[in-house]
């Protein structure tokens, strides 16, 4: 009960919400990156110089690898295409010459390009893919530069760029390129903590959820790659100019790893890890001359042993707040209340009708001409043995699968089947037979998800962090608070990770999300398995109440208890065809649903 | 120019057909994309050209060698990078673990080998112009690994009991298959094959660390082409992927036929991601 005791009122701020805590080590790094050339030589200076080029690139990569979970294992092409375009910009052996300020935004511009057809396969495929195509384009940026002499100079390399004053010194240059590492920082940290780097986390570990939530996986990716993309094609420039010379020797593949490790060491979702990492991983072989030409070996075991024995990396290490313990029995206590306060105010009027839906897989058919309807401010209960297409036809509704026949009106509009990012938009959430949350994210963030196509900001006001981004994620932080106090009294569970709660609170969380969305229709699949004689009362209450601000409820259930206490409406299945239709008493006293269930 | 296209095409297309088949004989036990197929086929290179031209050993007894050397890395490999992750196939870590022992097997070649290309033994000495061994030796090779993966697959026990498995895992444990033996077995097998790839090639694509590499992209297009896990797909996916290129090479030039392969990759991937003769994904909800 301590938990519960704690939760903030209504209205409050987001716990521990504060800025401070998470920019601190920033600031400590940064501190110690001024003030290096004062108590180092040229030397340390040439390796912080080094690190704070990685990080830019490393910083953009880090949401694809950390945040998306897209293993882009060649990001050493991108840093080549850029160290490539501004040496030849600024040589001008295409062009006439440009000043180097100038060739670095067209060398963005050419790596967010080169960004986007790399990941393209990541698209619509997963993992092995995109990692085969970063190495492919790896492997082949380094044979063109190998072989388009005229432009690149062949194997003989050519001249990198060089700043002007005052960034023509050693000293000079380490502060050029720790201000880009700064602004990179900066310009990553607000994507990671907004809709979208949720969203990026939503589609790596629950993508299905995502989609329903309405994040489009292709937009928020695309923007993603043309971020990372521009990120390391500066980061090329830069490292050209520090090399004063290019060779494609110079961009070797365990370069790419290094990048590639540091995030993984530094911990996926993680901005702090990753940066640590790459200065640990820059430094780690000037400690030892030997260790330089097995850095790679070194590398690879370095990932062996993350993979194996700390997945979570250094921001695991580093994350004191989820070692805390959490309150032992804690109690779900719904405010419904409170629902009022954040839900709406009129009753919808448009109804969810499906007509004739026809559904086999193969030879399976798992429904056959399913005729249904969901009223505004109505629950209706759906129920039937296992195997006779409840789930499926939630499936259906949220277009996770296309109909074979059949057809699915909102009010007068149809819905388009088979796409489910467009459900969020017409009002349709739902929640999953097991919860699908993001265990690595906090339960805050969980339910900020739900609330994400409220989002108003575009991607470029959410990267230098405009107020409208910045008030979407009031908003969003605020109402999801409420949300959390409301759906089940767990606000003071707002920053748990979620991989740390138990099965019933997930349920919960999961009703909490769905409801971000303010939805004229509500999907829930079983949201009682699981759950306590107690806590299924307390759903029962919940489940009313929203039905009660105007929201259709459509219940999947086996609890028939809870079915014939509290829908309006009961439709039975039975191997994909209706049983029986009608309110809870007709189905109560129906004879065929009473065989099929008794099997009499 | 015709003949030299389609004898080096098929040449090249056969070693990335044979990496591709690597890439599946693993796949097939386990669900695991591994990042070791393009290695096992350079070290069939690098070790080829080590016991015979280094060592100086007779030609077979190197062959031998080379390809047991590469069968126990494909056992190392199951034991440290894909046995300890298979319990978490949905995260993907198999991805990392087996990146990781690629990059060792690079860079011990590279150091230990060094990171020239080096010569390769003339094997028979037969042939000259388009017929000469370099060419037909991979054709050859992947003839003989078809024909031996057939026999071991429709007529032999092991064969049938590696197809259950790949077929439907748990009902093959169901049945008292052993799962885990097998899965070993067949990491030996695509070892032995990865090193067919690369002995065979040797004469074409001499004894070079980062053929790794290479090959880990070249024959996985194949893969990607064909199908996960569908041999057949792989070979045919392999020979117009080389025969393809060849001809981008002797037609466009050496820049524009890496950037040919890669924007056929990308395309494919883009138009079929489950590959022009692969199966359609499974239910998600």
């Amino acid at each position: 009960m301590s938990a519960v005791a704690a939760a903030p009122a209504h209205g409050e701020a987001p716990p521990s919400y504060s800025v401070l805590p998470q920019v601190a080590p920033f600031l400590g790094v940064l501190a110690v990156a001024i003030t290096l050339p004062f108590i180092s030589n040229d030397y340390w200076i040439l390796i912080g110089t080094r690190a704070a080029i990685y990080w830019v690139l490393v910083s953009g990569l880090n949401l694809v690898v950390g945040f998306a979970g897209h293993l882009a294992i060649g990001y050493v092409a991108l840093l080549a295409l850029g160290a490539y375009s501004t040496s030849v910009l600024v040589a001008g052996n295409v062009l006439p010459p440009l000043p180097v300020f100038g060739a670095l935004p067209i060398a963005a511009i050419v790596g967010a390009v080169f960004g986007v057809i790399v990941g393209l396969p990541a698209l619509r495929l997963r993992t092995f893919y995109f990692a085969m195509s970063t190495l492919g384009f790896a492997t082949i940026v380094t044979q063109i530069a190998l072989a388009w002499q005229s432009v690149t100079g062949g194997g003989i390399g050519i001249a990198g760029p060089e700043f002007p004053e005052p960034f023509n010194t050693a000293q000079g240059f380490y502060y050029l390129c720790i201000a880009f590492a700064v602004a990179a920082t900066c310009l990553t940290a607000n994507i990671a903590h907004s809709r979208f780097g949720r969203g990026l986390i939503a589609i790596r570990d629950a993508e299905v959820a995502a989609e329903a939530s309405g994040i489009s996986k292709p937009r928020v990716l695309v923007a993603i790659f043309v971020l990372a993309g521009a990120l390391a094609a500066i980061a090329g420039g830069l490292f050209a100019s520090l090399q004063t010379y290019i060779t494609p020797d110079a961009f070797t593949f365990d370069l790419s790893v290094l990048f590639f490790i540091a995030i993984l060491l530094g911990g996926r979702g993680s901005i702090l890890g990753p940066l640590l990492a790459t200065i640990i991983l820059t430094i780690l072989p000037e400690f030892a001359a030997p260790l330089a030409a097995w850095s790679t070996f070194l590398y690879a075991v370095l990932l062996l042993v993350i993979v194996l024995a700390m997945p979570g990396g250094i921001a695991a290490l580093l994350d004191f707040r989820n070692r805390r313990p959490l309150a032992t029995h804690r109690t779900i206590l719904p405010n419904p209340a409170a629902l009022g306060g954040v839900m709406r105010k009129t009753i919808g009027q448009r109804t969810l009708s499906l007509r004739g839906i026809t559904l086999s897989f193969g030879s399976v058919q798992a429904i056959a001409g399913l005729d249904l309807d969901v009223h505004p401010a109505k629950i209706h209960g759906l129920i039937g043995p296992n195997g006779s297409g409840k789930t499926t036809t939630l499936n259906v509704i949220s277009g996770y699968y296309s109909a074979n026949a059949g057809t699915m009106n909102l009010g007068a509009d149809v819905l388009p089947p088979g796409r489910p990012v467009l459900r969020a938009g017409k009002g349709i959430a739902r929640t999953f037979q097991t919860p699908r949350l993001i265990g690595e994210a906090t339960v805050l963030q969980n339910v900020m998800i739900g609330g994400t196509i409220e989002g108003q900001a575009t991607f470029a006001e959410t990267l230098l962090s405009l107020p409208r981004n910045r008030r979407d994620e009031r908003r969003l932080a605020t109402k999801a608070v409420d949300m959390l106090g409301i759906v089940g009294g767990m606000a003071a569970l707002a920053e748990v990770r979620a991989d740390r709660l138990q099965h019933s609170e997930l349920r919960f969380i999961e009703i909490a999300r769905a409801l971000m969305l303010d939805p004229d229709f509500l999907l829930l699949d079983e949201p009682a398995a699981g759950l306590s004689g107690d806590e299924i009362d307390r759903l029962a209450a919940l489940i009313r109440a929203i039905s009660g601000f105007g929201t259709g409820v459509l219940l999947v259930e086996h609890h028939a208890d809870l079915i014939f206490a509290i829908c309006d409406e009961v439709t039975v299945l039975n191997l994909g065809r209706v049983l029986a239709a009608g309110t809870p008493d007709e189905i109560r006293s129906h004879k065929d649903v009473v065989s099929a269930y008794l099997g009499a | 120019m015709l003949a030299s296209i389609i004898a080096s095409g098929l040449a090249a297309g056969a070693i990335y057909a044979l990496v591709g088949i690597t890439y599946n004989t693993m796949f097939s036990t386990s669900r695991v994309m591994s990042f070791t197929a393009g290695q096992l086929a350079m070290l069939g290179g690098v070790l080829g050209s080590m016991f015979t031209l280094r060592l100086g050993l007779p030609t077979l007894a190197g062959f031998g060698l080379t390809l047991f050397s590469c069968a126990i890395i494909g056992v190392i490999t199951e034991f440290v990078a894909v046995r300890p992750v298979l319990k978490s196939l949905d995260q993907h870590l198999y991805v990392l673990s087996t990146l990781a022992i690629a990059l060792m097997i690079q860079q011990v070649a590279a150091i230990e080998w060094g990171t020239e290309p080096r010569p390769f033994p003339r094997l028979i000495g037969l042939g000259s112009g388009v017929w000469d061994e370099k060419f037909w030796l991979p054709v050859g090779a992947c003839a003989i690994t078809i024909a031996g993966l057939e026999y071991l697959y429709r007529r032999t026990l092991v064969g049938r009991a590696f197809i259950a498995i790949a077929e439907d895992n748990f009902a093959a444990r169901a049945l008292g298959l052993p799962e885990r033996s097998l899965r070993v077995a067949s990491y030996a097998l695509a070892g032995i094959i990865g090193a067919m790839a690369g002995y065979s090639g040797g004469e074409l694509m001499l004894a070079f660390f980062a053929n790794g590499a290479l090959l880990n992209f070249y024959g996985f297009v194949p893969v990607a082409l064909g199908g996960l896990g569908n041999n057949r797909g792989a070979i045919i996916g392999g020979v117009s992927l080389g025969l393809y290129q060849q001809a981008a090479n002797f037609l466009v030039g050496g820049i524009f036929s890496s950037v040919a392969v890669f924007t056929l990759f990308i395309v494919v991937l883009l138009a079929a991601p489950q590959g022009l003769f692969g199966s359609a994904s499974a239910r998600r909800v």
